[in-house]
């Protein structure tokens, strides 16, 4: 099978957030960059079992420009194949899935890996819109999967619950929690990493959508109030008569 | 003009989050002088309702109600353009999720997703902030096309009532039979869906095994509240892995949210810390957790929570 596996880079989990002093940019100096976690714990593993089960290719594909390259060798090193970069700043979701369609309608995919979002921005946006530019079925928050011949058995989690569906490749997946296992990458997988082509592929114009007007940092809490382990009830008061929230 | 909200339905009744989704239409609508105008898909007991809070009018289009992104955007999309929709609303749900990316893309719009301002007019368009950075930042933007998509955070946007219940009005548009094939549905019946909870009890590996949830059950009976945990817990299988809340987890916005036996590490904020009032019981004076805390008790949680537990009872009883 021909696998395709976008993944993006968010913020290190810990890292500081600031913004440039009028507050219209993200301020990425001294900000660490990693691979989306759910692109590389679900999306490119589940991939990379499917070729281990059925063969075929992984693709690894990103769009960004040459200084991220340090998270298409990770993916390298953990396993996929060939990487594509396509070369742009990522200026939004509508941009960036524009540049995927455009990429991916040409070279019949079976499947497309998604993460289920990014841990930044959350939006869960750029898969549901490949897809619409592609037409093709899109299972979102898929948590366990198999693969017979063409035909894919998906469990998708739903609020309060799951569901189960069957559907025919070629279609695009966004994986959550459950459809596989973290792999840290060997050396030598990252030796194996370093000879493995990057194609870079110009970016076609495209729409970006929403417009950043700027950033705000929320609200400063204010001092925790605590209570004594044999007062509960005043504990049960407060939340009654000054949070209201019982 | 129009705004439209998608009014989604599970196992054919209206959801608590179409509700908010159709209040957050009709504050929408206020704002650019227009008015909401919700659509359901296949079943959706309850959607004459919608009107109380806001719809001036529910259509419905007979479909499977079978979840199916690629059908039931072609549908949302006609629906769109038949009603000059210029603003289309979903629920940052599963669906919604999944739907408001394919119809930016149909239509190349601006979206912004789990917002939690109603929008302005100004530029020309719209302004709707949204959560950015796991909570740490807010960032507005200017919707300028066309058409323009949001999902609503969830528990943000009260339903609050407005007007009165409508009749439906079925419209014809085309469905396509789609290529996902639904095979089994199963909701956990009774309980509140975390992400739509209200109150929320959430304990971690203070715990010290899932043979002592006991406790925290107990208090969760008591407040009607839907139960959660840190992620080291779901990892051993403590508690099942949709109660796991936190930056690769669930984010949830309930009103109030005990954390029992969680230290409060940054990836587990990420998911709460827009909670509007937090509650941390954990015997470390110094767990993280107090910073980002409205109360807290420091203390053995084998002794707080029983306590706390009889406190609410006698609580309940009287009010
Ligand atoms: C990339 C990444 C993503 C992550 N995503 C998440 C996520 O989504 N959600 C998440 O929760 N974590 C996440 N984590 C893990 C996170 O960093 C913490 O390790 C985790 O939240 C800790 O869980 P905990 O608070 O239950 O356990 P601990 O940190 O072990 O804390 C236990 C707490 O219980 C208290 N305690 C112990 N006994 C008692 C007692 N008898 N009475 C009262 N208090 C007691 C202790 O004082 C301590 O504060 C992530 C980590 C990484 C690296």
């Amino acid at each position: 099978m021909k696998l395709l596996v976008c993944v993006s880079q968010t913020p290190d989990t810990t890292a500081k957030i600031k913004f440039t002093a009028d507050n219209s940019q993200f301020d990425k100096n001294g900000v660490q960059f990693i691979m989306n976690p759910y692109d590389e714990w679900y999306a490119l593993v589940r991939a990379l079992e499917l070729k281990e089960q059925v063969g075929g290719t992984v693709t690894l594909l990103h769009v960004g420009p040459k200084e991220n390259e340090a998270v298409i060798r990770k993916g390298l090193a953990i396993g996929a194949d060939n990487a594509i970069r396509i070369d742009a700043e990522a200026k939004s979701s509508l941009f960036v899935a524009k540049q995927i369609a455009e990429y991916a309608k040409t070279e019949g995919f079976d499947l497309l890996f998604f993460g289920k979002e990014t841990i930044d921005y959350n939006g869960s946006e750029v898969p549901a819109m490949v897809s619409e530019y592609l037409d093709l079925p899109f299972v979102s928050y898929g948590i366990e999967m198999s693969v017979e011949g063409t035909t894919a058995t998906v469990q998708r989690d739903i609020e309060g619950g799951k569901e189960v569906l069957t559907v025919d490749t070629p279609f695009v997946l966004s994986c959550a929690k459950g459809m596989a296992e973290q792999r840290i990458p060997n050396m030598r997988g990252i030796m194996m990493a370093k000879r493995k082509p990057i194609k870079v592929v110009p970016a076609v114009e495209a729409a970006v959508g929403a417009e950043l007007v700027g950033y705000a940092y929320p609200p400063e809490k204010g001092d925790v109030k605590l209570i004594d382990a044999d007062n509960m009830d005043e504990l049960v008061q407060l939340l009654h008569n000054e949070a209201k929230v019982i | 003009m129009a705004v439209l909200v998608f009014a989604e339905s599970l196992t054919g009744s209206i959801k608590k989050i179409a509700q908010e989704a159709v209040a957050y239409g009709y504050q929408a609508a206020q704002a650019m002088g227009t008015e909401c105008i919700a659509l359901t898909i296949g079943q959706a007991d309850g959607a004459g309702d919608l009107g109380l809070y806001g719809a001036a009018k529910v259509y419905n289009v007979d479909a499977s109600n079978d979840f199916d992104a690629q059908v039931y955007a072609s549908i949302l999309g006609q629906a769109a353009n038949k009603f000059g929709a210029d603003l289309i609303v979903f629920a940052h749900s599963s669906s919604g999720k999944s739907l408001a990316g394919r119809l930016a893309a149909r239509f190349d719009a601006a979206l912004v997703t789990a917002a939690t301002s109603i929008p302005t007019v100004a530029d020309g368009g719209l302004h709707i902030s949204k959560g950015v950075f796991s909570g740490k930042a807010f960032a507005t933007y200017a919707l300028k096309t066309d058409k323009k998509v949001v999902t609503i955070a969830g528990n943000t946007f009260r339903p609050t009532e407005v007007g009165a219940a409508v009749a439906i009005e079925s419209v014809s548009l085309d469905a396509a039979t789609g290529r996902i094939k639904v095979k089994e549905v199963n909701t956990v019946t009774g309980a509140v869906p975390l992400p739509e909870a209200e109150l929320v009890v959430s304990a971690g590996r203070g715990m010290k095994g899932p043979e002592n949830w006991g406790i925290i059950e107990e208090l969760a009976g008591t407040l009607g509240a839907a139960t959660a945990c840190s992620r080291p817990v779901a990892d051993v299988h403590w508690r099942p892995h949709h109660e796991h809340v936190g930056q690769t987890g669930v984010a949830i916005r309930p009103t109030l949210y005990f954390a029992i036996g969680i230290s409060g590490a940054i990836q587990h904020l990420a998911g709460v810390n827009q909670s509007k009032v937090i509650v941390v019981i954990n015997k470390d004076p110094e767990a993280p957790f107090f910073k980002a805390a409205d109360y807290g008790v420091v203390g053995d949680l084998f002794d707080v929570v029983p306590k706390l537990n009889a406190a609410l009872a006698k609580f309940k009883a009287n009010n």
